[in-house]
């Protein structure tokens, strides 16, 4: 009836227990304050059917902020456990404890934490950069959200009921397969993955789409925001690359539930083989999520410069290569698998060659800002960071690019170094510069300011000390993953620094969390007076009110250069007339959200066997996609004069804040 | 001038400060690395190294972060530079909106970058193939090979041409080198001795080589780099480079050990067990090794 | 949008709903076809990587039967004349819809679902057969390439038999309309596919195994 679930997976050991009380704690506050605010309807039309962009934007970053603390509470679970488990104390974690958390931490941070980033960011910002009132297929933009939730969720749950996996946040076989690893740990992993990659593949037809399509007249790819280009050479590697995860995953599953032979060690099965396969969804991965965040400083220092980009065309094809190049990369993940030295220097070349580009954008940041006016407002602070932080880690991806160097160096410290200072210094900066950056753009006030350079100063000095010393653990010979080493092996006294470092971390976040409400306290006094512009911005989403109304240009733009809304305020362009008409905008709908229930409940009867309820679960999902695609796509309709109405309404304020 | 920026206090010259700041911190940084090297430079194996692979891979990194720091440095001075110079409540920034191009800057920086790449990629192509683990060191002493099983979760030494075998420890004398054939009955593992050189993975059905060389004598700390369970953290073992002589007494005593190693006995060993102590066997079956790597190949014989 | 129109392939070019503009570019028609290539490239990719999988493991037969043992040349060759031909008619029906006639369509689309239906019949017999003989899917990494290739593009047909059913539906309860082509060009785009993929099954499975 239960499958292979029994009361034993609900209980865990003492360290676990902390958390999960805590959640359940928080979640049941939730419902209560929901509740006693009487916010259920609201919640359900608002948000939880809505297809607006916009909101499921904003619904992207929420679930973004609550993996976040999930993945950054592990790490300091991790980095807590090595500061105090050398020779005779083995810390307060057991080994097997300590590799669920890791293997969370990275399965946490790179799906849920850096995937929801970039995809939230472009929900909102895409179709306003572009002229457009919505994306291309709504309700396929949210479905890809509700299974990115979902598979979410489902890791949420495996810290509640069972455990989570042990592998690593890749799970290589055989360590993976059913005969080492023979527990739900690898399952809810699986499922998890698999549900939200389904859903960023979905997301990633809808953006391609959308950019491909939906831009509003006059505007030519090579006048389109190059935050948009980004996400344009980004959609191409989503939609290439998941497939190749989905198919792997999906032969790892049959492996453990059917008894296959892929990965297995008899059989004849080659686990050599997932390795590259996964490392061929794995690279491009990194640039999905990195692309992106490129784009966004590629938004912030011309602002912040009062300055248009340097190199535009340069730029776009510098993106455009990157993008290309990372298919053809992914071997540098495994020098040390035992490839001959020519299959070796072929991806070393390789890889050296993607950092041309990279390097040329940095140059091209740099020179935008010669000659500018340069305002250090905290979304400048983040690329200050970020340029000092990714230019230092990037250098370090071309020790690790030569396979001889990379030998001495794989799998140690030195190598989660390197792609932290990649993934901190670049994406994560990236999302705090961009949501610091687009805060007022969505909800009409600033971020508290002060409370923002607070945080940048506690982020820039922890990063720092919690990961320099960790080049030079490498280089004495500390692996990653050890919950636990000798005292003769010197290695203690950095891990104490690692620790405050992480600490450090901490204090910033926490300023961060806590800024972010603060700030809605206090918005009043930080209202955006400017009616949607604050940071005189060049691009259309600024030319709109703050918050955006629900159809986003109430006249379609139509745009005749690069940063259109420059051009208006510099007389090179005209301003648009306002010639209104009725707006169609398509209705809500509940499917998104049931199909994310139903995939949420399909991953968990998976993982645990439960047979009947899994096949109840994708039949239900079955009629839900057919009901949708039987129906015909239904809109709401915003007359003339109600656009006229809002608009007016706008106008209005403006008046009353001169 | 920025519209509606937001209310601050702006304390005199912030720009001034931020960039002090900044500044303060990277060069604590920069102090703490060449301390932190004088300090522990015992430990740091793979910049202070014991064997010539592992010697020739450090150099080729020193060159290589020698090379990029030429790239490297100047970036990290103009981001300085222009910060202060351009920042905006200075009048002498000669701000100029227009700049947006300039055809020279570009094939500047596309094309020292590809400079670089190249010379970092030929030199890259060369060592690779000199320091492929696969390929045999040459040197007067005649070549000794050890055979490497990583277990669970210990580390498995055996010594075909002297008969013997050992746990979590591996010794041969210096100036010899060592061809290491490894393989495992376990999760992939990675066989990893810093000091000497770098690794290469340990795999069931595989047969990986490494080929290593200890210059001096001394005891060096091995691990594995690839986690494969529980007790994965506990995958250490002690390499010691000693005297021909020490090594053939150590020989001669793991010659009258009183544990015996064969097939039975391995599969025994092979249990999952964390943290073994250091053993020694007199080695009964001298294609263990191979049975070992072929043991997945065909399906049981019932 | 519901009465039946008489579909030429311009009149799908309906309006855009929120600026009333018959763009080119932006009607739902253009972007729906757009969009469902770049899921069939998804498809293929997924695809890709099972052959991958397949061409890296179907030499490990661990001491078991091989390709050459086990496929028979005349059963693929007729599965792949049945997918053909339902391709075709598949086909047959595009053409009357884009002549509006409701009852061919579903004529032509019953004769598809026919076709498809009993290449998934001889599917799962040989399946079947294989099992009983002792050679499935856990027998070595061999079968299990085999399998899984074989029987992911089977379920790809599978749903697209239940595709199939639900636009049969569609179109006798609401006749051609511009939505219902809509959703049958995209039908016949994954139909037509799927008869590709399966062409590289025939040749690199079960041609280039037995040969």
């Amino acid at each position: 009836m239960f499958g292979r679930l029994t009361l034993d997976a609900f209980k865990h050991e003492s360290s676990q227990n902390g958390a999960v009380f805590s959640m359940l704690f928080g979640a049941i506050c939730l419902i209560g304050l929901i509740s006693y605010l009487k916010r259920w309807k609201w919640l359900w039309n608002e948000w939880l059917t809505t297809v607006d962009p916009k909101r499921i934007g904003i619904m992207y970053i929420v679930v973004v902020l609550i993996m976040f603390l999930k993945g950054f509470g592990d790490a300091i679970m991790i980095r807590l456990q090595q500061a105090m488990s050398v020779g005779d104390s083995h810390g307060f974690l057991s080994s097997t404890h300590f590799q669920e958390v890791f293997s969370s931490h990275g399965t946490t941070m790179i799906f849920f934490v850096a995937m929801g980033a970039i995809f939230g960011l472009m929900n909102l910002i895409i179709p306003l950069q572009i002229g457009a009132r919505d994306v291309a297929f709504p309700f396929l933009n949210a479905l890809g959200f509700w299974l990115f939730a979902s598979g979410a969720f489902l890791t949420i749950v495996s810290l509640t009921i069972g455990s989570f996996s042990t592998a690593g946040w890749l799970a290589y076989p055989p360590l993976s397969g059913i005969e080492y690893s023979p527990n739900e740990g690898i399952d809810y992993w699986i499922w998890a993955v698999q549900i939200a990659g389904v859903g960023s593949t979905l997301s990633g037809i809808n953006f391609l789409v959308t950019i491909l399509k939906m831009r509003c007249p006059g505007m030519t790819l090579m006048k389109m925001p190059i935050f948009t280009w980004s996400a344009l050479c980004t959609m191409p590697l989503v939609v290439l690359a998941f497939p190749i995860l989905t198919a792997t995953l999906y032969m790892l599953t049959l492996d453990r539930y059917l008894g296959m032979h892929f990965f297995t060690v008899d059989g004849g099965g080659n686990y050599m083989m997932y390795v590259n396969l996964i490392w061929a969804w794995g690279h491009p991965e990194v640039y999905i999520i990195m692309l992106p965040m490129f784009g966004v400083f590629s938004e912030i220092v011309p602002t912040f410069s009062e300055k248009r980009l340097f190199g535009y065309v340069s730029m776009v094809w510098a993106l455009i290569f990157i993008a290309f190049i990372s298919f053809i990369v992914w071997l540098h993940h495994f020098f040390t698998m035992g490839a001959s030295p020519t299959v070796n220097v072929f991806f070393a070349i390789m890889t050296m060659i993607i950092a041309i580009p990279t390097g040329v954008k940095i140059f091209n940041w740099l020179f935008t800002k010669f000659r500018g006016r340069v305002h250090f407002t905290s979304p400048m602070l983040w690329f200050f960071a970020f340029l000092l932080n990714f230019t230092f880690a990037g250098m370090t991806g071309i020790l690790l690019s030569s396979p001889p160097v990379d030998f001495q160096v794989h799998n140690s410290l030195f190598l989660i170094a390197h792609f932290h200072g990649m993934a901190i210094g670049g994406v994560l900066f990236g999302f705090f510069a961009a949501f610091t950056y687009w805060f007022p753009k969505f909800t009409g006030f600033f971020l508290d300011e002060t409370l923002n350079r607070y945080a940048f100063w506690c982020w820039l000095s922890g990063f720092l000390l919690a990961f320099m010393p960790l080049y030079m653990l490498g280089f004495m010979g500390a692996t990653r993953r050890l919950d636990h080493y000798d005292a003769s092996t010197g290695w203690h006294p950095l891990f104490v620094i690692v620790g405050i470092g992480a600490f450090i971390i901490l204090i910033g976040a926490t300023i961060q969390f806590f800024g972010l409400f603060w700030s809605i306290i206090n918005r009043k006094k930080n209202w955006d007076h400017t009616g949607g512009d604050p940071w005189n911005g060049r691009t259309l989403e600024w030319s709109i009110s703050s918050p955006p109304p629900i159809y986003n240009f109430a006249v379609i733009p139509t745009v005749d250069q690069l940063d259109p809304l420059w051009a208006i305020k510099r007389g090179e362009a005209p301003i648009p007339q306002k010639r209104y008409e009725n707006i169609y905008l398509p209705i809500n709908t509940p499917m998104g959200l049931y199909i994310g229930i139903f995939s949420l409940i399909f991953g968990f009867a998976m993982t645990w066997h439960i047979w009947w309820l899994a096949i109840v679960s994708f039949v239900s999902i079955l009629v839900c996609v057919i009901i949708r695609l039987s129906g015909e796509d239904e809109h709401e309709i915003i007359t003339v004069a109600q656009v006229k109405e809002i608009e007016a309404a706008h106008a209005r304020r403006m008046k009353s804040y001169e | 001038m920025l519209r509606g920026l937001f209310k601050q206090k702006m304390t005199k010259k912030p720009v001034f400060y931020m960039l002090l700041f900044t500044g303060l911190i990277l060069l604590v940084i920069l102090i703490m690395q060449p301390l932190q090297i004088l300090h522990f430079r015992e430990k740091i194996a793979v910049l202070f190294p014991k064997g010539i692979i592992a010697i020739e891979e450090r150099n080729l990194l020193f060159i290589i972060q020698i090379l990029m720091l030429i790239i490297i440095i100047p970036v990290y001075i103009l981001t300085f530079i222009f910060s202060w110079i351009y920042r905006a409540d200075n009048p002498k920034g000669n701000y100029d909106p227009d700049i947006v191009d300039n055809r020279i800057a570009e094939y500047i920086w596309w094309g020292i970058p590809c400079v670089m790449v190249l010379i970092v990629s030929i030199l890259t192509g060369i060592k690779t193939h000199e320091l492929d683990p696969f390929k045999s060191i040459e040197s007067k002493n005649k070549e000794m090979t050890i055979q490497v099983v990583a277990l669970q979760w210990k580390w498995l030494f055996i010594y075909p041409e002297e008969g013997i075998a050992s746990v979590n420890f591996v010794q041969f004398p210096e100036s010899t080198p060592i061809r290491f054939e490894i393989t495992a009955d376990a999760p992939m593992n990675s066989f990893w001795i810093p000091h000497l050189g770098g690794q290469i993975y340990a795999m069931p059905k595989m047969k990986t080589v490494l080929n290593l060389i200890a210059n001096e004598i001394g005891d060096f700390r091995g691990s594995s780099a690839n986690i494969s369970g529980e007790g994965f953290a506990g995958m250490t073992f002690v390499t010691r480079a000693s005297t021909d002589d020490d090594y053939h007494q150590w020989v001669k005593s793991a010659k009258q050990s009183s544990n015996t190693l064969n097939l039975k006995e391995y599969n025994q060993l092979a249990a999952p067990s964390q943290n073994n102590p250091v053993e020694t066997f007199q080695l009964k079956d001298l294609s263990l090794f191979d049975q070992i790597v072929n043991k997945y190949m065909h399906p049981h014989k019932e | 949008m519901n009465k039946p129109l008489t579909i030429h392939h311009q009149d799908t070019l309906e309006l855009n709903p929120d600026t009333h503009l018959p763009d080119l570019h932006q009607d739902t028609f253009s972007k729906t076809t757009q969009g469902f290539w770049m899921y069939l490239m998804t498809d293929s990719l997924l695809f890709a990587t099972l052959f991958c999988a397949y061409a890296i493991l179907h030499t490990e037969t661990f001491d078991g039967p091989s390709a050459q043992d086990l496929f028979s040349l005349s059963t693929a060759f007729t599965e792949t004349m049945i997918l053909l031909l339902s391709s075709v008619t598949c086909g047959f029906s595009m053409m009357a819809a884009l002549r509006n006639k409701k009852n061919q369509v579903l004529a032509w689309l019953g004769v598809s679902f026919l076709l498809g239906a009993s290449f998934v019949a001889i599917e799962l017999t040989e399946f079947t057969q294989l099992v009983q003989d002792g050679n499935s899917w856990q027998r070595s990494a061999f079968l299990s390439s085999f399998f899984t290739l074989v029987s992911t593009h089977g379920m790809h047909v599978s749903f697209g038999l239940l595709g199939m059913i639900v636009m049969a539906a569609q179109l006798f309860l609401l006749g051609v309309t511009a939505t219902t082509f809509r959703r049958l060009i995209t039908f016949s785009m994954f139909w037509h596919f799927l008869d590709l993929v399966w062409i590289f099954i025939f040749t690199f499975v079960y041609l280039m195994g037995v040969v």
